[in-house]
């Protein structure tokens, strides 16, 4: 019934060939998989390579990182339904955690890392609990603003040098036989992967369980969660929490690798690309995320050679795309759709129950 | 397990919507709260489930005032709602719907598969559909899933907002014939209708509101013979 009105759909194939494969095909394609991803850095094909940039460093920034935080911000606008317009800022928090710790104290970058993610937590609960309670409008706007103030602040102050930004902030140590240097990216790429492979089996998990199911609920009908018993402030809250902690560990990791930030980086801009991450690839759908993440991300870097009129070309071809499949290239289950006119045929018949 | 609403005044921003309204709901009984459209019967209901601050008064639940206490702890102490335009989750299916409603307690097999089978035998309908996704169901249907849901969280009190909304008159009795089935098998209820016929017919007691305010108090059976609530409610005049 559900596929009267069949629209071809990639992600229906792909789920339902999962679901039917046996556990050593899962594993396998897994593995292959995740080491495709492991050796992308040294794939030198024609089609994906990046003339008028390094391919190895389009990989870690901007694709990897936006992949990472797209993923992040998946959590709280696909799976909770909360329109955050201030991303950048949890990005940010965790940049000048690794700038400021890095450049005044003798702490690493692996000890920076969970100081990073815990500020970015931390303000996120800072800025979710008072706001999460308002709706949808207003939270975008309460959001919008912390993006903004968190980057004037920086600006503004001084001591972590103002406009002007921090230069100087040390590289992570070596890992093993991996140096981490301003020449070679590869190591800081495979870190990110890490990451972001760690990030997308716990949203997974969480996916499955029971944050997942109070997500759906807040996401379909606040009121109605909360007649369920659904803590709808305690899970909105965790989404963003969640949300903010992947921003902060992408923004350690990057401040480690460019080595110098201003506060300019970290602009509205940011937020909004990362939210069309988000919408692009199919808004609440981990695998469409990425995907888009991945083409926005990439795309511009791809036709770099265009110069001037590439974020013109790029802008057309969005416009174009939104439109032929506006619930972006890999939408969520199709079963949140429906047309409520589908079952009026079938009202009639609805006295002969029982 | 009784509900006591003690003088309750309710503010949409300046708006007063509930005006000092007293309402008992005695363990065992069925309570309707009738009225037209814009009387406040729908929030009087958000109110008692805590959608809805309270500007003033009481809401008293098993002798504990819950009058500020979070949605979501009223639902886990036994109240437990059917809301107006039934709230079905659309994108989950008819079993995730009904798994929702019991959020909060222990997910044990056992039990939830007995639950499940109690609403199930109040509305077989619901099993065939058991992996629909709510927003394909019938508006009958879908009002089923909502009382159904509601009792998955074994309520000590169901709050049922207008089930007969929108429903053709053959599945309006058969839901009412449900209600009146669920309260013989132990479940206190507290029914808003604007079908004040049905509800009078079911109920034990009722209460008319009028922009909120109540205006009349009595025993359901009495009402149906009153003249002037006929007149205003039953559109039968006075005879
Ligand atoms: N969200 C709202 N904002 C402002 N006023 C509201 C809102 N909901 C209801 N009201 C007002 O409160 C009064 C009672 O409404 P309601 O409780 O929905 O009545 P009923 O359920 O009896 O039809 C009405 O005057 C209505 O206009
Ligand atoms: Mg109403």
């Amino acid at each position: 019934m559900a596929d009267k009105k069949f629209r071809y759909n990639v992600r229906d194939h792909a789920a339902e060939y999962w679901e039917r494969s046996p556990k050593w095909r899962r594993v396998c394609l897994s593995i292959s998989f995740i080491a495709f991803f492991y050796a992308l850095p040294f794939l030198n094909n024609p089609l994906i390579n990046t003339p008028g940039s390094d391919f190895q460093s389009v990989l870690f920034y901007p694709v990897g990182m936006y992949v990472l935080m797209a993923i992040g911000l998946n959590i709280v606008v696909g799976k909770s339904g909360l329109l955050d317009l201030g991303y950048v800022a949890f990005f940010a928090i965790g940049a000048y955690t690794m700038a400021i710790l890095g450049t005044h104290t003798g702490l690493n970058f692996w000890e920076i890392l969970p100081i990073g993610i815990a500020l970015a937590m931390f303000s996120g609960a800072l800025l979710g609990t008072p706001t999460l309670r308002l709706r949808g409008d207003y939270l975008a706007i309460v959001t919008l603003g912390f993006g903004e103030i968190v980057r004037i602040v920086a600006v503004n102050i001084e001591a972590i040098g103002g406009p002007r930004g921090i230069a100087g902030i040390p590289t992570p140590p070596d890992f093993f036989n991996a140096k981490f240097t301003i020449l070679d990216p590869k190591p800081y790429y495979w870190v990110l992967l890490t990451f972001t492979l760690l990030i997308v089996w716990m949203v997974r998990r969480m996916a499955a369980r029971r944050p997942g199911r109070a997500w759906d609920a807040i996401r379909q009908d606040d009121d109605v969660a909360q007649l369920m018993g659904v803590n709808t402030l305690k899970y909105k809250v965790w989404a963003f929490v969640l949300g903010a902690a992947v921003a902060g560990a992408g923004g350690v990791l990057y401040a480690s690798q460019i080595l110098s930030i201003v506060p300019d980086q970290f602009n509205l801009n940011v937020s909004i690309l990362i939210l069309a991450c988000v919408v692009f690839g199919g808004i609440g759908n981990l695998w469409g995320v990425i995907l888009g993440a991945t083409l926005l991300a990439f795309t511009p870097e791809r036709i770099r050679f265009l110069s001037q009129p590439r974020i013109l070309v790029f802008g057309i071809a969005l416009v174009v795309m939104m439109n032929l499949r506006p619930d972006g290239i890999l939408p969520k289950k199709k079963r949140e759709h429906f047309d409520p006119n589908w079952h009026t045929v079938e009202e009639s018949g609805e006295g002969e129950i029982k | 397990m009784r509900l006591e609403i003690k003088d309750l005044h309710v503010h949409y921003g300046k708006i007063e919507a509930i005006k000092g309204i007293s309402v008992t709901v005695n363990e065992g009984e069925i309570v309707t709260l009738i009225g037209a459209n814009g009387a406040g019967k729908t929030t009087m209901l958000k109110t008692i489930s805590g959608l809805r601050p309270v500007s003033s008064g009481q809401i008293i639940f098993n002798g504990e005032d819950i009058s500020k206490m979070p949605a979501h702890k009223r639902a886990d102490l036994g109240l437990s709602q059917a809301p107006e335009g039934r709230g079905i989750f659309i994108g989950m299916s008819v079993l995730e719907n009904l798994e929702m409603g019991k959020y909060n307690r222990k997910n044990r097999k056992a039990e939830m598969n007995e639950d499940l089978e109690k609403v199930f035998h109040l509305f077989p309908r619901l099993k065939e559909r058991i992996s629909q996704v709510g927003g394909t169901l019938s508006g009958g249907e879908q009002q089923m899933l909502a009382i159904g849901r509601a009792l998955m969280a074994r309520p000590k009190v169901l709050l049922l907002d207008e089930p007969s909304m929108g429903l053709a008159p053959l599945m309006i009795a058969n839901i009412f014939n449900i209600i009146t089935e669920i309260n013989k098998t132990g479940t206190t209820i507290l029914l808003v209708e604007q079908n004040a016929q049905q509800a009078l017919q079911r109920a034990h007691r009722a209460y008319v509101l009028e922009v909120g305010h109540v205006v009349k108090e009595a025993k359901a059976s009495d009402l149906l013979n009153d003249p002037a609530v006929r007149a205003a409610y039953l559109g039968t005049g006075a005879h």
